[in-house]
Order: structure tokens, then C-alpha cells, then sequence
């Protein structure tokens, strides 16, 4: 099935937010911190500005708590005493136009007397930066199994390694806008999100409103990567306080210079491996520390934590395991969800890692790898026995084949020899990625869905999940009619609206096809059960009989529904961090083909191949779109891709400096699926947003230091960071 | 702000005479800003308001600035004569290819279309990537005002950072290159990534009859010619390795560490590109 809002996205026809017509609205703009840290003296507002019909709103204009309501509640809507970051939110100004709103934020000054500001989140720090507690740590975790230190001390081997990676930017090609307008006594917010819900629940705690009197609709969303699953709820509140404030609709909407200033990304890691082996390579022990830059408040960095420490010992078999981690107040711009949600930094991590034991102990990286994959029956870190009958062997054998790996190896050292400054080199990593919530999120939130049989024989989807540009919309419409044996045309996708659909959780952690399509699949089959049909019904017996159930029923609803049923099995404890940490993995190795320039030390990558399993592959097209562009970010985040910090704030936020891949940086990708059906997706899928951005960096790192002979460990690996390595 | 369309060179001159001139300059409302491509002065839109309220002199109306003319012993290109226009022009990717190399790693397509070589030299960026081929080329710039013509080696043209030896009432009028035959030719452009990038470092090289320009882009305050490393290469110095080459190269360029990269890889890569490039061509580089 093609995707249903490509050609118009493709051809320019579909409306965003920005493009929306709103009548007789206000724009809105924001004042922001000029410091990293400090006590707010003063907000100027020019006498001009006074009374000349500008609206302004501080915090003392909210009907509720300062906080935008997430995790802790630590993250304040707009800043009143204290700033903790650069481009903090202070004041909203709303005018008649883009422009002048603009002109006037600009125009009023935040004073702020500067405190000692915390940048750099691996060093200790010190009494004056302390903000949080007594020692800065916003979230501290610990995963343990086994002796560790036991087996540590006894082991003939010991390795060790240090890691870092760097901020990266979801640069989703529609930066963040909301609408907001009062429809009667109700606030409706419009706009690009990934999660109603939880700009719902935002937005009433904010403004001290009951559910009833707060609706959230999605509007066409030029993508989001996790950009638009916490920070959205911000710019809602901010729109909807204007929004009351003026008595009229407003148009908040980030130009893409503030969108890169002022938005959450990927939060900086800094991973240290000590790991015991035997002589052959076998893994005896890990002692794992991972740290992350939390950035000024806690978004969602406790369970960005826990996720990148439960990926952070690879997808390799271990009897005693030890990872702690620690997630660091920092003054600069909170970090946030991004696709992959701390598994890239650790896996990036553990990847590198092991071609580094690899070369010290003398060990082919392939067979090192061979030699430590997890197989039925063994545990991961959290002690979860695998069990699922994927072929892990088989996954890294593929990816092998298909780039011609043992070839490519000897082809280029015949290369290496005769070039005068090109070196080539191919580098793999083995990775997995654990799809939906992390232990017993899925169970706690319950997920509700609904398919509304419809008085003219069609079928309507009532779902909270958003189309991003990954593909729901098409997924969906693909499992629905498939479950009910209905054309695609029979099938409609509601616009998520918190008036309309219920709440079946965010568009994250690649839940929706795995956990979301298997509610889909349960509330079809609940439909046809209300209408007195049994599964062998075909579709025109089901179109026929809800015509029949409506003109029965004049006015009333027709609702299949689902809730969320825990697979069997599935046991997790959040207390000692032990147990089954996901339902369903994806496995994966990738492959990635360098060639370094020495006359200007820039690493291109010319080759790269993807190989995964994920259960069943349920369109084909969609699931390598998702692959090759999860490369393509990976790409950029390992070799491009630099924040750079100007006193907490990011000095190149725009494109022109922040360097993402274009067409001409990216190699061919091929992407190849094992498929092994997974029980209880949605059609046999397992997750795979996420997964492809765990594996290019690491390859792409090992195929570097193939090529070159050096060692890198901190990425972005820029060409300035590379030509150090090689010239030291 | 308010927009100037002359149709002819005159009346652009005449209008800048009146808004651009000397003390009148104080008088006037704000001085005329000429418009070719825009793709430099539109860039930071959004952001500058201030620009907004300018006024600005759009010469895209002008006929006779976009000629291309061949002649047996040079190329003159107008001032609207576009990236685009050369890598389209047969003669050009004989004649005088780095033109073409340059022209096809400005920015991207929308660029080389709008973009124009005159709006590179007027800019005077020292990233620009026009002007270190056509420097390397021994091109002149043509200025026109209401009090006549003149013209200029684009090598003396930039006296300092975005200094120009061109007065605000002046226009550039079209660009001449000589036509002469290379031994030796090669645009070298490094920037953070393939297309769309703006340069870290680059170089231009040209070796014919009337010897050897060397001319590097973003390692100094203006595009530059290296005269150090021309005259070690006129008189055929030994070279042994980019090293080699670092000591003369000191003394032609400042590079300095930015938002784009570092002062220390600027040298070293300027070096290495200098050195990987010569050995194709030089015996006295080993
Ligand atoms: C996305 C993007 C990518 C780019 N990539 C590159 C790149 O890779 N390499 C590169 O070198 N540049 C690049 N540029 C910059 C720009 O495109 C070039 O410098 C281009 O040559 C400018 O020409 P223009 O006609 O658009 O100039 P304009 O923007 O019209 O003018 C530039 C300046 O020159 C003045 N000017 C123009 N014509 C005249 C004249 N006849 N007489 C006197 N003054 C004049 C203007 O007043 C202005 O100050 C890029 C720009 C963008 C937006």
C-alpha cells in the first residue's frame, strides 16, 4: 500500500500549521534568558511598547502551578525568579503581526544577575553550581547482576574504555507552532505534536481547567524524532495563556533559529567500559557508568537514563553485569526525547568497545562478536531470558554477505598500500533495540482505542497516535482493513483530537505499528463481535451488517474497543531494575564501508548495509524508508552533526553551521529484514522507529579506525577532532 | 522600504549618485543597496529587521549586465551573469574550466541559478568561491559610476575584511578574464559536508605563460593570493612533504578558529591540498 499523504506533502499541498488561515488572530512571540543561570533583576519593557496594544504575559498571569507537567515537576512555564538556562522562557509578547511581535521581543530586555553556572556535566561540580539536591544528580540508576567484582578481579582479561557523544539536533523540517483560541468557555489547542495527551494533561494542569474545557487537536506534522513528544506542551501552554490574556486566537509558531536555540535534543553522553574476558574474547564481566547531560530540568531524562543503561551492555550474553548511571543538572537547554531515547549513546558505546578489545586482544571483531551473541535461553543485563527463536547469527551473517565484508577487508589494504592520501576501511556493529514502554509502562498506562462502525458501512480508526510522517496513518488504514477484509477506501483515520479519540498513549518509543496495531487488530475483532459476526465474516457481511446495527439504532455509536493486555510472561521490577525490560527486540547488525581523506581528514562513508529482524515486515516500503532515514541520522549525528556551546547556549543554531547530511553525504543503503513474527504486534510486527539509529555511529567508528589505524571515542568524529587523532 | 528598478546602467548610476555620493550621503534617507541574485542579501531576512527599512537598487532590469562575451583573448561576463550561465557554456569548460568547478559547488541548484558573480566579488566574503578561481584566472573588475569607469585586478580589490576598493555610488559593471593556456589548473573546495556548504578552506591553481597564481579562500580576512608559494614554485624549490610547504604558506595566509572550524586545520589542509595537488604537476615535489 503506497502512503496516503505523501504525494500532498511531496507536492507542497499540505497545509501546517504555519499555513493554516486562523481569523483575526494574534502573533505570538517569546523573551528568553539571555544567561545561562542567574536571578531575574529586572524584564524592561520599553516605554513604546506600554499601551500600544501588545499583550504580555509573565508568570504571574497563570490561573495554575509553574510547571510544565511532566516526570518532575521541576520544568517552570515561564522563568520568574530564576533563570537555569539560556533562551529560558520569560515573557510572551502577542501583536498584530509576525513582525512585530517579533521586533518587540526583541525589544524588551531580561536583566538577569549572573550565578555560577554547571556546563560541562562530567566534571564534579562545584559548591557554587550546585542546584539540584547536593550534588547536581537529577536521576541515579542502578542495573546489577551476578559478582561483578568477583568475576572481574578473576578474569585473565580486563578492558577498558571511555566514550563520549554529543548533543544532536532533531532539525524536524517544520519547526515548532501551536494555535490557540477560546471556543466559548473551552481553550483548543492546534498544532505539531507527536502526543495529545500529554499536551492535554499539560495544559489543564497549567491552567487549572478540567479535561472538559481543554482540547488538543493534532495539525500536519513535518516531522518530530521525539522533538514534539515533551517540548510541544511548553508552546501549548504559551500559546493558550496569550490566548486568554487577549480574548483572541493566537499563532505561536519557533522560526527555525529560536526552534534550534531554545528546543531539547539528544542528550550528551559520557560511557565508561571496564569489561572482563577470557583469553578467547569470551565476556566475563561488565562494569558499565553511564552519564548523561540532563541539561537545566528533568524532562524525560530518568527514563532516557534507563533505557540507554538497559541497552548499554550490547546484545551479548554476561552472568555479571553492573551499569550505573546518573543523569546531570547542567545550565544549559533542557534535553529531551529523541529517537532512540538514550540506546544510541550506549550502544555507540559498547560497539566501539568491542573492536577496541577486538585489536588489544587479538581477536577478529567478528568473531569476538560470533563468540558473545546472546542466544535463546541466555539473559540480558536485567537478567530478561531471551527466548524469541531469531536467528541472531544469521542476522550478522547477512550483513556480511551483503557487504561482501571479508572481501572489502582485503581489497583494502591493497588499496591502503598503493593510495597516496585515500583510506578505506569497513567496520560492523551488532545491536538490538527493545520496542514500546520500558518495564511496566505499557501496563500502567492502559492503553484505550476505539474503531467506530460507521451508519454508512465504513470504519473509522479513533486513535490518539499521530501521523509524523512515519507512516501511521497507512499502517493503520493496512491493519484495519486487513483484520476486517474491507478495501482501504472503506477505512477512515481519525484526526487524534482529545474530543474525539481516546487515549492509547504517546507516539513514541516505537510503540504505535507493535503495541498500538495490535489494539487495532483486538477492536476490529470486538466490532464484529457487537454486530453478532464471527471472525470468518467477510467484509461485505460486516459493511452490511452495520448498516443494519444503525438503522436499528438511529443516533447512537458503534464502538469496537481494545485495551491494552500485557503479553504473558512478562515480569518487571522497578524497584531493583530486574526482569523483562521490553516485550519484543529488534535485532540488527550494520555494516559501513569508509574512505578517509588524509588531505583533509574527512571520513565519507561509500558504502552501508543494514540488516535487522523485527518480526513481520508489514509494508515493505514504509519499513526501509524508516531504515534508510534512521541511517541517514545516524550518519550525521556520527560524523556532522555538532552543537556547539556558547555558555550553555548553542552558538550554531542555524543551518547554515549545524551540519546535517545532504543527498551527495549519504552512500546507497541497503536495507535487508529477517523476518520472525512477533505474536503480539500488531500483524506479527515488532518496533522499528528507533532501532536504525543505533548502528551507523559505531560502524561507522570502526570502519574509521580500520581504515586509518586510530582510535576514536568521541563523536562527532568532525574532521578537525580526526586530523588530531591522526596526527598525534 | 523602497525598491529601484533603472532599466538602464545610467539611470542606476544617476540614482546612486544622488542617494550614495559623499555628503549628500548624510542627507539622503538611507543609501541604496544594489540587489543581483539576492541570494547573499536575503539569507538573514528573517532576522534583521533593521534591513527591512533600507532601500534597495535591483538591477536585475538592466539588459546589457547579463552579456557573456568571448573574445579570442578573454571572457567578460556581466554583472547579472549567473553560476548557472557558465556551467552551461561549452567554451567555458575548455576554456576556463575552474570557472565551471567553482560554479557547480556554490551552494546548490537554487543558487547557481540566481546566484551571480559579481554579487560573490561585491560581497566580499573571504569563504567565496568565485572569487579565489576568478582571482587565479588574473581577473579584472570593471566599476561604473555616474563619473566614468575604472578598473580594478580582483587581486588588489579587497583591502581588508569585507573592504573593497569600490565606492558606495559605484557599480560593478562586469568582470574580465584573460584567455591564456594552462599547464596546470585546480579548484580544491573543502567544506563540512558535499553540497550546500560553505567553505572551511579551499584553494585555486593556475600555472601558464605568465607563471604561477596561487589563490586560497577562508584562511585569511579577504580571498588571497599566496606570493610565497607562487615564487616557490616559480623558482622550483624542492618540496618534500606538506611540511614542506607550511613555513611559506605562513607568511601568505592568517587563518583564524570560527564557528566553522579551526586556524590549525585550515593550515594543514591548505598545506596538503597545495602539496597532493603539485606533485601531479611539479618535479620539484617529491
Ligand atoms: C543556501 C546558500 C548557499 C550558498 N553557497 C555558496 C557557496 O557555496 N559558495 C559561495 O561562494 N557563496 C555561496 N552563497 C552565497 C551567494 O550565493 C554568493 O555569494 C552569490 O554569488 C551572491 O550573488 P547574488 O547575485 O545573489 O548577490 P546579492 O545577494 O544580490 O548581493 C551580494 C552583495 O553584492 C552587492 N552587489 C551585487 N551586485 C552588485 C554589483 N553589480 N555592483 C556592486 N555591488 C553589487 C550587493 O549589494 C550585496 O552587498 C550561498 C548562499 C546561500 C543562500
Amino acid at each position: 500500500m503506497k502512503r496516503f499523504e505523501g504525494l500532498e506533502k511531496l507536492t507542497g499541498r499540505t497545509l501546517f500549521i504555519d499555513d493554516l488561515p486562523l481569523e483575526n488572530c494574534l502573533w505570538g512571540a517569546t523573551v528568553r534568558s539571555p544567561a545561562a543561570r542567574g536571578t531575574i533583576r529586572q524584564v524592561r519593557v520599553p516605554n513604546h511598547l506600554e499601551g500600544s496594544g501588545l499583550v504580555l504575559v509573565d508568570h504571574r498571569d497563570l490561573p495554575g502551578p509553574n510547571v510544565v507537567s511532566l516526570i518532575t515537576d521541576d520544568w517552570p512555564i515561564l522563568a520568574a525568579e530564576t533563570v537555569r538556562h539560556r533562551y529560558e522562557p520569560v515573557m510572551l509578547v502577542a501583536a498584530e503581526s509576525r513582525a512585530a511581535a517579533r521586533r518587540a521581543a526583541a525589544q524588551i530586555e531580561v536583566v538577569v544577575d549572573p550565578l555560577p553556572a554547571a556546563l560541562d556535566f562530567r566534571q564534579t561540580p562545584t559548591a557554587e553550581q550546585i542546584q539540584v539536591g547536593d550534588d547536581n544528580v537529577l536521576k541515579q540508576l542502578k542495573i546489577e547482576r551476578g559478582e561483578v567484582d568477583e568475576a572481574l578481579a578473576a578474569a585473565p582479561i580486563v578492558v577498558e574504555g571511555e566514550y563520549e557523544t554529543g548533543a544532536q539536533e532533531h532539525v524536524y523540517l517544520e519547526p515548532q507552532g501551536m494555535a490557540a483560541w477560546l471556543d466559548g468557555e473551552v481553550v483548543v489547542v492546534h498544532g505539531s505534536l507527536q502526543c495529545p495527551y500529554y499536551v492535554e494533561s499539560a495544559l489543564t494542569r497549567a491552567l487549572d481547567l478540567p479535561a472538559e474545557r481543554v482540547r488538543v487537536i493534532q495539525a500536519a506534522t513535518g516531522g518530530g524524532f521525539g522533538g514534539k513528544e515533551d517540548f510541544p506542551s511548553i508552546v501549548a501552554i504559551h500559546a493558550a495563556l496569550l490566548a486568554i490574556k487577549a480574548q483572541r486566537p493566537i499563532k505561536l509558531i519557533y522560526d527555525r533559529g529560536e526552534d534550534m536555540a531554545a528546543t531539547t535534543k539528544r542528550h550528551p553522553a559520557w560511557i565508561r567500559h571496564r569489561t572482563g574476558l577470557s583469553e578467547e574474547g569470551q565476556i566475563l564481566a561488565h562494569d558499565i557508568e553511564v552519564v548523561l547531560d540532563g541539561g537545566a530540568y528533568v524532562t524525560l531524562s530518568p527514563v532516557v537514563l534507563s533505557r540507554g543503561m538497559i541497552h548499554a551492555a550490547g546484545p551479548y550474553a554476561c552472568d555479571h553485569v553492573r551499569i550505573r548511571g546518573r543523569a546531570m543538572m547542567t545550565n544549559s537547554v533542557p534535553f529531551g526525547a529523541f529517537r532512540g531515547f538514550g540506546a544510541p549513546q550506549t550502544l555507540f558505546a559498547i560497539e566501539r568497545h568491542m573492536d577496541v578489545i577486538a585489536k588489544q586482544i587479538g581477536v577478529d571483531p567478528v568473531k569476538l562478536r560470533r563468540l558473545n551473541l546472546l542466544t535463546d535461553g541466555q539473559a540480558t543485563a536485567t537478567g530478561q531470558v531471551i527466548d524469541d527463536g531469531t536467528d541472531r547469527q544469521q542476522v550478522l551473517s547477512r550483513a556480511l554477505d551483503l557487504s561482501r565484508f571479508t572481501y572489502k577487508r582485503s581489497q583494502h589494504t591493497a588499496f591502503n598500500a598503493e593510495h597516496a592520501y585515500l583510506r578505506r576501511g569497513i567496520g560492523l556493529a551488532c545491536f538490538f533495540h527493545g520496542a514500546g514502554f520500558t518495564g511496566s509502562g505499557e501496563r500502567a498506562m492502559k492503553s484505550l482505542l476505539h474503531v467506530a462502525g460507521l451508519a454508512d458501512g465504513r470504519v473509522e480508526v479513533l486513535s490518539a497516535s499521530t501521523e509524523i510522517g512515519q507512516g501511521t496513518t497507512t499502517i493503520f488504514t493496512q491493519i484495519a482493513a486487513d483484520q476486517l477484509r474491507l478495501d482501504p477506501e472503506q477505512i477512515l483515520i481519525a484526526q487524534p483530537d482529545t474530543w474525539r479519540v481516546p487515549d492509547n498513549g504517546p507516539t513514541v518509543a516505537s510503540r504505535t505499528t507493535m503495541v498500538v496495531g495490535r489494539l487495532i487488530e483486538r477492536a476490529c475483532d470486538n466490532l464484529r463481535e457487537r454486530v453478532g459476526l464471527d471472525a470468518a465474516a467477510t467484509g461485505t457481511e460486516l459493511q452490511a451488517a452495520l448498516v443494519a446495527w444503525h438503522e436499528e439504532h438511529p443516533d447512537e455509536e458503534l464502538l469496537g474497543s481494545a485495551r491494552y493486555q500485557q503479553p504473558p510472561g512478562i515480569e518487571w521490577d522497578d524497584e531493583t531494575y530486574r526482569g523483562d525490560a521490553y516485550s519484543a527486540y529488534g535485532w540488527a547488525t550494520y555494516v559501513a564501508e569508509v574512505e578517509v581523506d588524509l588531505r583533509t581528514y574527512t571520513a565519507r562513508v561509500i558504502d552501508f548495509v543494514a540488516v535487522q529482524e523485527i518480526g513481520k515486515v508489514l509494508n515493505e516500503t514504509l519499513a526501509r524508508g524508516q531504515i534508510q532515514g534512521g541511517v541517514v541520522q545516524g550518519i550525521g549525528w556520527a560524523l556532522l552533526e555538532e552543537c556547539r556551546w556558547q555558555e550553555g547556549g548553542m552558538a550554531n543554531h542555524q543551518l547554515t553551521n549545524y551540519i546535517i547530511p545532504t543527498s551527495d553525504d549519504v552512500p546507497s543503503i541497503r536495507v535487508a529484514f529477517l523476518e520472525n513474527p512477533y505474536p503480539h504486534g500488531g500483524q506479527g510486527a515488532k518496533g522499528i522507529g528507533e532501532l536504525p539509529l543505533d548502528g551507523p555511529a559505531p560502524a561507522i567508528f570502526n570502519a574509521v579506525a580500520a581504515a586509518t589505524g586510530v582510535d576514536p571515542r568521541v563523536l562527532p568524529l568532525v574532521p578537525e577532532r580526526l586530523m588530531e587523532l591522526i596526527e598525534q | 522600504m523602497a525598491i529601484h528598478q533603472p532599466s538602464t546602467l545610467s539611470e542606476a548610476c544617476a540614482l546612486l549618485a544622488t542617494h550614495n555620493r559623499g555628503s549628500d550621503r548624510d542627507l539622503a534617507p538611507s543609501p541604496l543597496v544594489p540587489i543581483a541574485g539576492g541570494t547573499d542579501l536575503y539569507t538573514h531576512w528573517p532576522q534583521r529587521p533593521d534591513e527591512h527599512a533600507k532601500s534597495y537598487l535591483d538591477l536585475s532590469g538592466i539588459e546589457e549586465l547579463r552579456a557573456v562575451r568571448w573574445r579570442n583573448d578573454s571572457l567578460t561576463l556581466g554583472a547579472l551573469v549567473t553560476y548557472w550561465r557558465l556551467i552551461q557554456d561549452r567554451t567555458c569548460w575548455s576554456a576556463l574550466p575552474m570557472l565551471v568547478q567553482a560554479a557547480r559547488q556554490v551552494g546548490a541548484v537554487q543558487i547557481q541559478t540566481r546566484g551571480t558573480w559579481a554579487g560573490n566579488i561585491a560581497n566580499a566574503s573571504p569563504a567565496a568561491d568565485g572569487v579565489p578561481v576568478m582571482m587565479a584566472y588574473d581577473a579584472v573588475v570593471e566599476l561604473v559610476s555616474s563619473e566614468g569607469r575604472e578598473e580594478i585586478p580582483l587581486a588588489d580589490f579587497y583591502q581588508g575584511y569585507k573592504q573593497m576598493r569600490m565606492r558606495p555610488d559605484q557599480l560593478i559593471r562586469s568582470i574580465r578574464i584573460p584567455r591564456r593556456s594552462f599547464l596546470f589548473q585546480r579548484f580544491e573546495k573543502v567544506g563540512s559536508r558535499n553540497a550546500q556548504a560553505i567553505t572551511k578552506v579551499g584553494v585555486a591553481i593556475a600555472r601558464s605563460g605568465a607563471g604561477w597564481r596561487v589563490v586560497a579562500n577562508s584562511v585569511a580576512p579577504t580571498v588571497c593570493r599566496c606570493p610565497t608559494i607562487e615564487a616557490l614554485l616559480d623558482d622550483k624549490v624542492t618540496v618534500r612533504g606538506p611540511d614542506d610547504l607550511a613555513t611559506a604558506l605562513s607568511q601568505d595566509i592568517a587563518p583564524i578558529d570560527d564557528i566553522r572550524s579551526t586556524a590549525r586545520y585550515r593550515r594543514r589542509v591548505l598545506a596538503r591540498l597545495l602539496y597532493f595537488a603539485l606533485r601531479e604537476s611539479c618535479s620539484a615535489f617529491e
